[in-house]
């Protein structure tokens, strides 16, 4: 079974048409990968298909605004796919 | 509707937490008709998909009460099955897909005369209003409108 890490990456591959060997843990979504903020909406809305979740983009990008968190925690490949697994454990603790 | 002011929608007909109904009605004469095409108006099909749009942004605007203001994104798919002439009554309806964080995926169509002449999926950002004025204007559009 894929992991978060690896589904993420086939959704970038796909949606944004990037080369899948520019995919790595430490690639940022921005800055590595050149993916512009429309490639990265259809990205959050593919993500929040495949995991059942809603990403919270606004938040984080609050949170980075303003200094209480740095954005590598949030739109580097590694550490966004520890965010995802997160926010799913979540939402299956909100059902349960 | 007020094509040359991209005023598309007449009045909210129906709406609930996850759809809008509007109507709207082609006016006789317009510029744009006077180019697209003279000797035979037709509402462009661009303006077909601002009316869906629309009618996904006032939805938009009244699930968050006005706080951020909608902007079309990106259209996914769109047929535009039918010509839409002078006078035509519309029905524009618009059904949220997907609330996403900052973004909203919509379905939306057009039916005239029984008939639907477009539908598409599109999506809409969602930002902050540049100011309260606009803000303001926009509000008071929703209540001519009878979203509020």
């Amino acid at each position: 079974m894929p992991t978060t890490y690896e589904r993420i990456a086939a959704i970038i591959a796909e949606t944004a048409s990037v080369e899948p060997s520019r995919i790595t843990p430490t690639a940022h979504v921005i800055n590595d990968l050149g993916i512009d903020s429309l490639d990265f909406l259809d990205i959050v809305f593919a993500i929040d298909k495949e995991f059942g979740i809603k990403v919270p983009v606004e938040e984080w990008t609050e949170q980075v605004n303003a200094g209480t968190a740095p954005a590598e925690q949030f739109f580097v490949l590694g550490p966004l796919a520890e965010r995802i697994d997160e926010l799913v454990q979540g939402a299956r603790g909100s059902k349960g | 509707m007020k094509l040359e002011y991209f005023s598309m929608l007449d009045r909210i007909a129906t709406r609930d937490a996850e759809t809008l109904v509007a109507e709207a009605t082609l006016p006789d004469a317009s510029p744009i008709f006077e180019g697209h095409f003279p000797g035979f108006p037709l509402l462009p099909g661009v303006l077909m998909i601002e009316c869906m749009a629309q009618a996904g942004g006032w939805l938009m605007l009244a699930r968050q009460n006005f706080a951020r203001m909608p902007l079309l994104a990106k259209v996914g798919t769109a047929k535009l099955r039918g010509m839409l002439r002078p006078g035509a009554r519309l029905s524009i309806s618009a059904r949220l897909t997907h609330d996403g964080s900052g973004y909203a995926v919509m379905a939306g169509r057009i039916d005239s005369d029984g008939q639907m002449a477009a539908e598409a999926e599109y999506t809409l950002r969602t930002l902050p209003f540049p100011d309260a004025a606009l803000e303001a204007l926009v509000r008071a559009r929703g209540i001519e409108l009878g979203l509020v």
